[in-house]
């Protein structure tokens, strides 16, 4: 998958945990999940197990915490589907 | 000096009503919200009727944002949420604020949390997914889940608490509500009760017997109340909620009065004197109804109305010969006296709440609500009550003062006494 493809699909992760549907649709790799998108620190937890579901992956802790902004989120999402 | 406490507002999600015009129309016509529910008998219950309210779920999506609304799945919550936001819409209070609302509070119970989300935690930790449960199952398991979604809703900032006494909760948390607006320090609380009764709280009580199972072909008929055939009570599902206010402020805001709450009091029977886990020592029962007409400063002779725990087992009689003792009044002086729960079962935490709801109507509208069912009235009840004191059908009638009491396990009673507003 290419990043854009990868984008596009992470913003379906991302929809039902964000009121901010206007920032959503223009999100780029420098949009940050709790800043702009005003996204529930908690819920940051429930994206990560959509994630693994969507992509049949495994995301580790040390990943998890990395995943902070949309550009972090592709590339631990692109790192794991690699080690496939 | 003590702060009267007055009913701005109500919401109420029964069986046989969602909303209040929707359930007062129910009790004013008699209408059964009990229904046969095939599940039950597939899972080989005794009793296979219950009291479920048409609670349509995607109706949340009026209350709470859309980010809140996905992953909810509580049942009781979404009961809780619907009626203290109505609630509150009815007491004329908008629901957005961006500073928290320090001078209210919110005291909502439940009996247990919501066992279909408890369910859901066994399952993955049996299974080993633990790391799948995500972030929105605690808020949905934990005792104060109800009450939790509740305050954040509506920004509430003053004392949140929920609590828990079985049957006698929804009746508690008004009187809690009461006593803290009284003493001064709230000015508005919520106060209310949900209960959500799955098939893991059913089988609880089916397993004890004590649930209704002989009228399972005829599910309108099966919760019958002090009738000579009453044979159990029928489970029911559901929740009210209140919003109480300092006189002074529903009189400054200009908001509509419904009723006053004049006084109240729980007790326990302390599991002596006859009292058990499962039923009243009637000693405590008596006292507490005497301790509520005393706080309410009224006389046991201008009750016009009790709204009666009266669950249709063996202890509606006990209910009704202490009801009587404590009075001091039998026969045709005895007061009109009815059981919500004829028509929607027995809804456990949320039965105190919803059958206020029910007594609150009964003041405004000036009626006594049918007891439907009663064709065969206890012969040991009739000893003490004369018939015309326990209507079969709707009687219209002014109604100044209702007494509603509920008991419930672990032998804990609670009362309390709503009046027509009279300033």
């Amino acid at each position: 998958m290419t990043r854009e493809e990868i984008l596009a699909e992470l913003k379906k992760v991302l929809t039902p945990y964000t009121s901010n549907k206007e920032m959503l649709n223009s999100i780029n790799e420098e949009t940050d999940l709790i800043r702009d998108l005003k996204i529930n620190s908690a819920n940051l937890v429930d994206i990560i197990i959509d994630a693994e579901a969507k992509y049949n992956i495994e995301i580790d802790y040390d990943s998890a915490d990395k995943m902070i902004n949309v550009g972090s989120c592709v590339d631990v999402i692109s790192e794991k589907l690699g080690q496939k | 000096m003590a702060k009267r406490v007055v009913i701005t507002g109500m919401g109420v999600v029964a069986p046989n009503g969602i909303g209040v015009p929707a359930f007062l129309n129910a009790i004013q016509h008699g209408t059964s919200g009990i229904k046969f529910m095939p599940l039950y008998e597939e899972l080989h219950m005794s009793c296979q009727v219950a009291g479920v309210p048409p609670f349509v779920w995607e109706s949340l999506r009026n209350y709470i944002s859309e980010v809140t609304f996905y992953g909810l799945k509580g049942t009781n919550i979404g009961y809780g949420i619907t009626v203290a936001l109505d609630a509150w819409a009815d007491a004329g209070l908008p629901y957005d604020t961006d500073e928290p609302r320090w001078d209210t509070g919110c005291v909502f119970g439940n009996s247990a949390p919501d066992s279909e989300a408890t369910k859901n935690v066994i399952t993955r930790v049996d299974n080993k997914e633990v790391k799948k449960l995500g972030s929105r199952v605690v808020e949905q398991t934990m005792n104060s889940g109800v009450t939790s979604f509740i305050s954040g809703r509506l920004g509430l900032g003053n004392r949140v608490v929920t609590n828990s006494t079985a049957c006698a909760t929804g009746t508690q948390a008004i009187l809690m509500g009461y006593e803290y607006i009284k003493s001064g320090l709230a000015r508005r609380m919520v106060v209310g009760s949900s209960e959500y009764i799955d098939t893991y709280i059913f089988g609880t009580f089916d397993s004890m017997r004590v649930l209704s199972r002989k009228f399972n072909d005829q599910p309108e008929r099966a919760s019958r109340p002090m009738s000579a055939s009453a044979g159990g009570f029928v489970p029911g599902s559901g929740a009210a909620a209140f919003i109480l206010e300092d006189l002074d402020l529903a009189l400054e805001r200009g908001a509509r009065i419904y009723a006053e709450v004049l006084g109240g009091s729980a007790n326990s029977g302390g599991q002596r004197g006859g009292g058990t886990m499962t039923a009243p020592n009637p000693a405590g029962v008596m006292r507490c109804i005497d301790e509520s007409i005393r706080n309410a400063g009224i006389h046991a002779g201008d009750i016009d109305l009790i709204s009666g725990h009266l669950t249709a087992t063996m202890a509606d009689k006990q209910e009704i010969q202490n009801w009587s003792q404590v009075l001091g009044r039998k026969g045709k002086d005895f007061p009109m006296i009815n059981s919500v729960k004829s028509m929607i079962g027995h809804c456990l935490s949320a039965a105190g709440s919803i059958e206020s709801v029910a007594s609150v109507l009964q003041i405004v509208h000036g009626f006594v609500h049918p007891n439907i069912n009663l064709e065969d009235p206890n012969q040991d009840i009739l000893t003490i009550v004369d018939p015309e004191r326990l209507p079969t059908s709707m009687v219209k009638k002014e109604i100044n003062v209702v007494a509603k009491a509920n008991f419930g396990f672990g032998d804990v009673n609670a009362c309390i006494i709503f009046s027509k507003f009279d300033n």
